[in-house]
């Protein structure tokens, strides 16, 4: 059984999800993980596939003229942490908009091998906000790096908060 | 509800605590002005220019109809004064009535709830955030400087810890537990 990953880009509107999920169920293939948004009236979506069909005749079944799709073999990835050995932190971007914000915030991350494993970024007006799910080896000297974020986002002009995930433990 | 559009504000025990003024709205900064990432200043809630900003303040929330607080450095003034009224809001059940509170503190906070909410100095986002659903808050009266004691919850209490982060120069937006709770504000009833 093969794993695809596949992207979908088209413009929004009612139907793009029913129609891709569609094709993929009516070919027997199962989405096991998916992710889907709306970027400048676009949707985007993002699937891990999994089915006996490869990448390229999921491709073949997924072609719409209104939408942009690309499906490509991948082989299961172990995690980037020891099961259970990161440490979650979710850091706050928010300042006026400008180029550079992410890689300079992901470098300061990156030097100290945390891994962004989930990332949002919104311009609204002048206020340009990034949310991102970090984690970071047990070993990382956290109030150094948080540091280091405070005197990236003071030359970005932005405000930056770093902080542990706060599970929900029910 | 007490008066809106220019009617002298009374405190919930009917005393004219300002005097009679009639504030006068203000602007409302928008995110990123620097005025709301500092601190605020603690107040004499019984200085004339102190009780001047608090009938400005409540003037401002009464316009923002679609609002339910407001904090003083939103419109400008780095001074620890908030302004609600969450009795319109469909996810509310206490109402402390139409407030002014000077040097606010939040006294006590229990059970937990996430929920959506938005702010009037961020156009276009909203997002998921951990609140105290049941609050103790105390502060002073502008005018009289007389003490009281708020018990919130629910909507509420939400929004007077969303006030109160405003006084300490926090967002909405750094309280986000994850990339995935920032959302495009596409409702009305997120505020």
């Amino acid at each position: 059984m093969g794993l695809s990953a596949v992207t979908v880009l088209g413009v929004d509107r009612p139907g793009v999800i029913a129609a891709v999920t569609g094709s993929l169920a009516d070919c027997g293939a199962n989405i096991q993980d998916s992710t889907m948004t709306l970027l400048g009236g676009h949707v985007a979506m993002m699937l891990l596939v999994s089915g006996d069909l490869d990448s390229a005749e999921l491709l073949k079944h997924l072609c719409a003229p209104d939408l942009v799709v690309t499906a490509s073999a991948i082989e299961a990835q172990r995690h980037f942490c020891e099961e259970g050995g990161g440490l979650g932190y979710v850091l706050t971007v928010h300042g006026p908009d400008r180029p550079g914000i992410i890689s300079a915030i992901s470098a300061v991350l990156a030097a100290d091998r945390g891994n962004i494993t989930g990332m949002s970024t919104r311009l609204t007006g002048r206020l340009y906000v990034l949310i991102a799910d970090v984690e970071l080896p047990k070993e990382v000297d956290v109030a150094a790096l948080m540091r280091r974020l405070a005197a990236v986002g003071a030359s970005l002009d932005s405000e930056i908060t770093f902080r542990p995930v706060e599970p929900d433990l029910l | 509800m007490n008066g809106w559009g220019g009617v002298p504000w009374e405190a919930p025990g009917g005393h004219d605590v300002l005097g009679g003024r009639v504030g006068t709205p203000r602007e409302v900064l928008g995110a990123p002005h620097p005025l709301l990432s500092a601190p605020a200043e603690p107040v004499d809630p019984t200085a004339p220019e102190i009780v001047a900003a608090a009938a400005d303040l409540l003037a401002t929330l009464r316009r923002e109809t679609a609002t339910t607080g407001l904090a003083a450095p939103q419109i400008g003034l780095s001074w620890r004064l908030i302004a609600f009224d969450a009795g319109l809001h469909p996810r509310s059940r206490s109402w402390a009535g139409e407030l002014v509170l000077a040097n606010p503190r939040l006294a006590r906070a229990s059970h937990w709830d996430p929920g959506r909410e938005g702010c009037t100095s961020i156009t276009g986002l909203t997002a998921d955030v951990l609140r105290a659903s049941r609050i103790t808050v105390r502060g002073h009266l502008p005018g009289t400087g007389e003490p009281v004691t708020i018990e919130a919850d629910a909507f509420e209490a939400r929004c007077i810890q969303h006030q109160l982060d405003h006084l300490d120069g926090l967002l909405f937006l750094d309280r986000v537990p994850g990339a995935l709770s920032l959302h495009r504000r596409l409702h009305s009833c997120d505020a």
